[in-house]
């Protein structure tokens, strides 16, 4: 009965997609429902030819064991994104760096102002968000004790999730935007990926429901808290009523500043829920694993847990300062983001002490060694960010290249790092591997990472404070000293720089895939193993 | 839309915030409840059992009793 269903509904929406193409109003819209009507009439087909056939184990939800296949395509696609994220802001960097880098051919497609969102949210909601989705898948089912709920609902999670980020990025490319940043996909993408986050949600839930450990371990409470508040955001900042189903504009129902405070409300929180709160959950359960080790304090985490959700709603209005905002509304985002510093100090504690008694590892195994320089990223980060949220600092940094650098050591630094270390934890488990394939090529992906962050962020401080200062120079009487451009020119030499971090950051990246993808497909090679049997000297 | 600002500026001076702060404090003093040290302990080698397969269904959530997956 159920392939019948799936014949009709594929072959409807393939008809549906074709109408909807030709009747288009624009480009981005047209392409879109082509992908759409490829996608669909490729799903009847297959319905078609595998229809009436007995229904394998893994559909019917009575498979044994834990659902890994879904992790091994979330590895794989987290690796891949990962690549052309990170491929893409090099790219837009030497394009600040060099204008002419925006080709004349390209106009319109490939320019920094289409490609800048692309980069953004490759890096954030594919590598990042498929990252979220096979740990948490991973570590949802070892905590829980039980195989994901749901049967083949996480597969279509997953290729859900991968249908979302080729319309987004594709729709950046032709210009559909509701230019929210990192909310610019239009309604009818938005809409696809509430249906496919509720189903997250769910497969999510239920495997925690079905679970059978009588406690729910705090990793879980991280992702449940990042699902659920994401959906929520997500909703919000995305009422939009589409100005014809024909086509790809849509008009948000916020106007003026409730619209920017619903933006950055969302976006702060995109930052603490889908950047902090999910990646906690990797830190909870990857660095004890790793350490081999429970983690320093329980109670620590609980707190960690709470006072997050608890303040970081609230941040959003520091993105704000001196604008149409009152006074009281942004001062209220400045103390919550000033008081966010203790809890994310006291995670960032919790997570290193998880160390303590162990500390040789990080002499010894370079994937410890990167989880650890994360944490500390995520020390710096939450440190910076709050100070930066205080109006007087505000008044200097905002609107410059500090902003940029602080973005960058979070995401490349903290989620970047405990990201590349959870991908070598999980490849050889995944693939039932002895180990990676070269420990020696993680420290090198260790140490150009390490390196292209420090460049990153050093040159966006200069630039960023350099820039601000050159803004606010006024001469004796009264006139301000730099033009725009006259900032622009002096920031050349540190924009080369920033450029050459993201080089280093990008063939580290590369490495990584190399040593996975040799570790997981590759000929048995186990020099990790073989160095692990040498006695040790 | 005035609303939602007077909304929102009265609730952050309201009992509503009140209640936030007591709850946020109930839980902290919640976790440090006494006997809480052992169900943490417990909760915290959660990581290091069943890394392999599931626990199989018909039994319930199991107590601390059978967990033989030490951590190494």
């Amino acid at each position: 009965m159920w392939d019948w269903i799936k014949i009709a509904m594929f072959g409807l929406i393939a008809l549906f997609a074709a109408l909807a193409a030709s009747w288009a109003r624009d480009l981005a819209y047209q392409v879109h429902m082509l992908i759409i009507m490829a996608v669909a009439a490729g799903l009847f087909i297959w319905s078609v030819r595998t229809a009436g056939e007995a229904q394998p184990a893994l559909a019917t939800g009575t498979a044994e064991g834990y659902n890994d296949g879904v992790i091994r395509a979330g590895v794989i696609a987290t690796a891949f994104w990962g690549v052309v994220g990170f491929l893409v802001g090099v790219f837009i960097a030497f394009q600040l760096a060099y204008p002419q880098l925006n080709f004349e051919f390209l106009q319109g497609y490939g320019n920094f102002g289409r490609l800048r969102p692309l980069h953004t949210s490759a890096v954030i909601f594919a590598f990042g968000g498929n990252a979220l989705l096979c740990t948490s898948f991973y570590v949802v089912q070892r905590t829980s004790a039980a195989r994901l709920w749901g049967g083949n609902l996480a597969w279509f999670v997953f290729w859900g999730y991968q249908l979302f980020i080729v319309l987004a990025a594709t729709g950046y490319l032709l210009g559909a935007t509701q230019s929210k940043e990192y909310a610019e996909p239009e309604w009818y993408v938005d809409l696809w990926l509430t249906v496919v986050w509720v189903a997250y949600l769910l497969v999510f839930l239920g495997t925690i429901l079905k679970r059978k450990e009588p406690h729910i371990y705090v990793a879980n409470w991280f992702f449940l808290s990042f699902i659920v508040t994401v959906a929520m955001l997500h909703v919000v900042n995305n009422l939009t009523i589409p100005v014809s189903i024909w086509g790809s504009k849509s008009v948000i129902v916020w106007a003026g500043v409730q619209d920017a405070m619903v933006q950055w409300w969302y976006g702060h929180n995109a930052v603490g829920f889908f950047l902090t709160a999910g990646f906690l959950g990797m830190m909870y359960y990857f660095v004890p694993k790793q350490a081999e080790r429970p983690v320093f304090s329980y109670k620590l985490s609980i707190v960690h847990f709470w006072a997050l959700i608890f303040l970081y709603i609230w941040a959003g209005p520091h993105h704000l300062h001196y604008t149409a905002l009152p006074d009281w509304a942004s001062t209220l985002g400045m103390v919550f983001s000033v008081v966010l510093w203790m809890p994310s100090w006291g995670g960032m504690i919790n997570g290193l002490m998880t160390l303590s008694g162990a500390w040789d590892k990080i002499r010894t195994d370079p994937i410890i060694r990167m989880m650890v320089i994360s944490i500390g990223f995520y020390g710096m980060s939450t440190f910076e960010g709050p100070m930066m949220s205080i109006r007087a600092v505000n008044s200097l940094s905002h609107y410059t290249d500090w902003t940029i650098g602080h973005v960058h050591s979070g995401a490349l630094g903290w989620n970047g790092m405990i990201t590349f270390a959870c991908l070598y934890f999980l490849t050889p488990k995944l693939w039932k591997r002895q180990g990676l394939y070269s420990l020696k090529l993680v420290n090198w992906h260790f140490w150009l990472s390490t390196i292209g962050i420090v460049l990153y962020a050093a040159s966006m401080w200069v630039t960023g404070i350099m820039e601000g200062l050159m803004w606010r120079e006024v001469d004796a009487q009264g006139f301000l000293v730099n033009s725009f451009a006259d900032t622009v020119e002096a920031k050349f030499p540190m924009y080369l720089v920033r450029g050459l971090g993201g080089v280093l950051y990008l063939a580290g990246a590369l490495i990584m895939v190399y040593n996975l993808w040799m570790t997981a497909f590759g000929k048995q090679q186990t020099q990790a193993a073989a160095a692990a049997a040498t006695p040790a000297e | 839309m005035e609303d939602t600002f007077t909304f929102l500026a009265v609730l952050s001076r309201s009992w509503a915030m009140v209640a936030m702060l007591l709850a946020f404090l109930g839980i902290v003093l919640w976790a440090f409840r006494p006997g809480s040290r052992k169900v943490h302990r417990d909760t915290a080698d959660i990581p290091f059992r069943h890394e392999d397969a599931p626990l199989p269904d018909g039994d319930g959530p199991t107590g601390s009793q059978d967990r033989t997956e030490a951590r190494t």
